[in-house]
């Protein structure tokens, strides 16, 4: 059967639970204005392309996210093999991201979108951070712009983010 | 890429392809690889073919062969029951996947530091 029901609305069952349970309303980030316009320079087979994950996903031997507002991220090396990534998030299940960590950071997707000339190819390093944060203002004013520097320094033409 | 239609809108981001799968799986489902080099170079299409700032690529790709599933998101399973907070307790010590992670975690600090974390306006863990 075909898709029947709408998108879920996040927004709209985040409110009905934090209702139901007493919390004040959580705060939604609303950007009224877009952000700056970028053409991409040249076609994505020539793009080398970057990845930014917000599922928790973190390397073995590196340390893992903490749940209360952290802001720091990990530096992934796309060519190791995908196998040692782990995930951690308080807000989402993590079974299948455990089992094949592709579903929220696609390292091994884009790996082979390179081999076969779709992407230019994949930056060596990609970035993760744990995306339950409730503080946007320190995500505007710190995450954010470090993750820029860092992957303009990475010479990326391109970034695929990949929330959860 | 996002599977949060709304929370997306809101966020207003240049250019996104929404996926309309359960949170956790943004990027497709475990252990295929054929739907997932589907579903992201679709989304990376979106850099080549979108022009106008603000607009969304429709992904059309389906959880399941019903909708079922978008029932149970983050409401009671009846009428009856209460809603209930599903949520980890938070707090400020890493949480590990394995203990085996957590050791070699340690190990590697005690060498003189994860060189991979970046940790920044917070001390390190």
């Amino acid at each position: 059967m075909p898709s029947t029901r709408p998108p879920v609305d996040y927004i709209e069952r985040t409110r009905d639970q934090y209702s139901a349970l007493g919390y004040p309303p959580y705060q939604w980030v609303e950007n009224a204005e877009l952000a700056p316009w970028a053409e991409l320079a040249k076609p994505l087979s020539q793009c080398r392309v970057g990845l930014i994950g917000s599922g928790g996903i973190y390397k073995t031997g590196q340390v893992a996210f903490h749940y209360k507002d952290d802001t720091s991220f990990r530096i992934i090396d796309t060519r190791e093999p995908t196998s040692t990534l782990r995930a951690t998030h308080f807000a989402y299940d993590l079974t299948d991201a455990r089992s094949d960590p592709n579903v929220v950071f696609p390292i091994d997707t884009l790996n082979e979108l390179a081999r076969e000339g779709f992407i230019g190819s994949l930056a060596e390093r990609a970035y993760a951070f744990m995306g339950g944060i409730y503080s946007s203002r320190r995500v505007r004013g710190r995450l954010a712009p470090e993750l820029a520097n860092r992957i303009v320094r990475d010479g990326v033409d391109v970034v695929l983010l990949v929330p959860v | 890429m996002t599977s949060a239609l709304s929370i997306t809108r809101a966020v207003n981001p240049p250019r996104a392809a929404y996926l309309d799968f359960p949170l956790g799986h943004t990027a497709g489902k475990p252990h295929q690889p054929r739907l997932n080099r589907y579903i992201v170079r679709d989304a990376l299409t979106g850099f080549e073919t979108l022009h106008q700032p603000g607009q969304m690529l429709m992904l059309p790709y389906e959880w399941a062969d019903d909708d079922a599933w978008k029932d149970g998101v983050m409401r009671p399973r009846s009428p009856t029951e209460q809603h209930d907070d599903s949520r980890v307790e938070r707090d400020a010590t890493p949480q590990y996947q394995t203990e085996h992670d957590r050791a070699l975690a340690e190990a590697e600090l005690a060498r003189g530091g994860c060189a991979t974390c970046v940790w920044l306006d917070e001390p390190g863990a």
